[in-house]
């Protein structure tokens, strides 16, 4: 797998803070999820979150990812008050890998980046790089659906690479990565906190996350421990 | 620093062609809906007898009935693929919600021009329809596919933040009558005299404007609020 596409199409500097939470909430219907969650985050920083199931991780990555909005208290991403009008634009520097990869089925591995490429202004060679980048190079025409799990993964791993967000959120990051893949985490959290961005990690091992990450905190019942 | 957002145009293409490829690749227009249309136009002359001067004569409201009937399904469709995670994908990518709504348009009323397209072919076969003026069909078509697909866009964008695509054909249905309406009186003075044909050409050419604009303007609220 080569390196060099990392940052190649990088278009700006994080803002400092990159995050500041402030007695936050998230109900979803009458549940709470998120209770009185105080967060800051500087750009440079990596953090690993851990915690049980339902403890509230994939929430607070949604509400970081300004999927969700705040129920109570005040969410600033990258400077953009979350709950205001301004969230849409902001999310352009956020990069999410969550639980269930998020590419289209019917489009090949390529469509699928040019598709992402397309829309955020990217050359067409980005695509080439950043499959190359996480060793896809020959899977690039495979429609997504006929991938396995691991190379949908890596997919949207080339695709954060490709993108190079002011704020990267990983959910169970090494999750079906071979161990070579699963330098892939490393090297992303590296390329996003060297220019100055910050990364959050979610994950159950905690392990391995710990040595990517300069701080780490969990979460228990919804609550920041 | 906020980035400045991309042009608008280029997002829209984006999005038609992402969507365009994906029913290319899943075939449910080309596969199912359309062949299912012709066979609509074939079996109504066997359900309410096989009269030539009749059929000719209600050959082209039946078409356009068959077109609106299956042109819903076709949004629905198109909605039904979108599951929450693409809905999802679209707005962590910082897509303009009106680039979505005009990029799906697009897709939705180019799918939906193809449709016409056979249907009213094999309507002119099976019914005998006499094209002596068909001119009119080159602004009737047109403004017909894009009024369902701006409509069924629509719809889909509303459905998405409330109950999914079931929705979407309660939506349209009442909403596209005005485009039935246009269209079947339109061809019928069109083939007739010609002249009766350009109000009810104007009427569906007002609808997709204004449902254009609705689209445009309620994107993002639309999308902000699911």
């Amino acid at each position: 797998m080569g390196r060099a596409a990392v940052g190649t199409y990088t278009r700006s500097v994080a803002a400092s803070p990159v995050v500041s939470l402030s007695a936050v909430a998230v109900r979803l219907g009458a549940t709470p999820i998120l209770r009185n969650v105080d967060l800051e985050l500087a750009g440079g920083e990596a953090l690993g979150l851990f915690g049980a199931n339902g403890a509230g991780k994939t929430t607070l990555l949604r509400l970081l990812a300004t999927l969700l909005r705040p129920s109570a208290g005040r969410a600033i991403v990258l400077g953009v008050d979350i709950a205001g009008v301004g969230r849409l634009e902001v999310r352009r520097r956020i990069g999410l890998i969550g639980h269930t990869p998020a590419l289209y089925p019917e489009l090949t591995l390529a469509e699928n980046l040019a598709f992402a490429a397309a829309v955020m202004g990217l050359p067409a060679t980005a695509v080439s790089d950043a499959l190359g980048a996480v060793g896809l190079t020959a899977a690039a025409d495979r429609p997504a659906a006929s991938c396995s799990y691991g190379m949908q993964r890596r997919t949207e791993f080339a695709r954060e690479l490709m993108l190079a967000p002011d704020l990267l959120l990983l959910d169970e990051p090494h999750s079906a990565l071979d161990a070579a893949a699963a330098d892939l985490v490393g090297h992303l959290t590296d390329a996003v906190v060297a220019k100055g961005g910050a990364a959050v990690l979610v994950s159950h091992d905690r392990e391995r996350v710990e040595k990517l990450v300069g701080r780490s905190l969990e979460l228990v019942g919804g609550r920041l421990a | 620093m906020t980035l400045p957002p991309p042009p608008l145009w280029p997002q829209a293409v984006a999005v038609a062609r992402r969507d365009l490829l994906r029913e290319r690749r899943r075939g449910e227009v080309t596969w199912v809906t359309l062949p299912f249309g012709a066979i609509a136009l074939l079996l109504i002359p066997l359900a309410i007898g096989i009269d030539a001067p009749t059929l000719r004569r209600i050959g082209p409201g039946l078409n356009w009935i068959v077109v609106l009937l299956f042109g819903v399904l076709v949004t629905v469709r198109r909605t039904a693929v979108d599951g929450a995670a693409d809905r999802d994908l679209a707005m962590r990518l910082g897509i303009d919600p009106a680039a979505v709504f005009i990029g799906r348009t697009m897709a939705n009323a180019g799918l939906l021009l193809v449709f016409e397209l056979v249907v009213g072919a094999a309507a002119v076969v099976l019914y005998d329809i006499e094209l002596t003026r068909w001119p009119w069909l080159l602004a009737v078509i047109p403004a017909a596919a894009l009024g369902l697909g701006l409509l069924g866009t629509l719809a889909g964008a509303i459905a998405a933040g409330q109950g999914g695509a079931n929705l979407v054909p309660f939506l349209v249905a009442p909403l596209a009558i005005p485009l039935l309406l246009g269209a079947t009186q339109a061809l019928d003075a069109g083939l007739a005299d010609g002249d009766g044909s350009l109000p009810w050409v104007l009427l569906m050419v007002l609808v997709d404007v204004i449902v254009a604009i609705v689209g445009v303007l309620t994107a993002r609220p639309l999308q902000e609020t699911r």
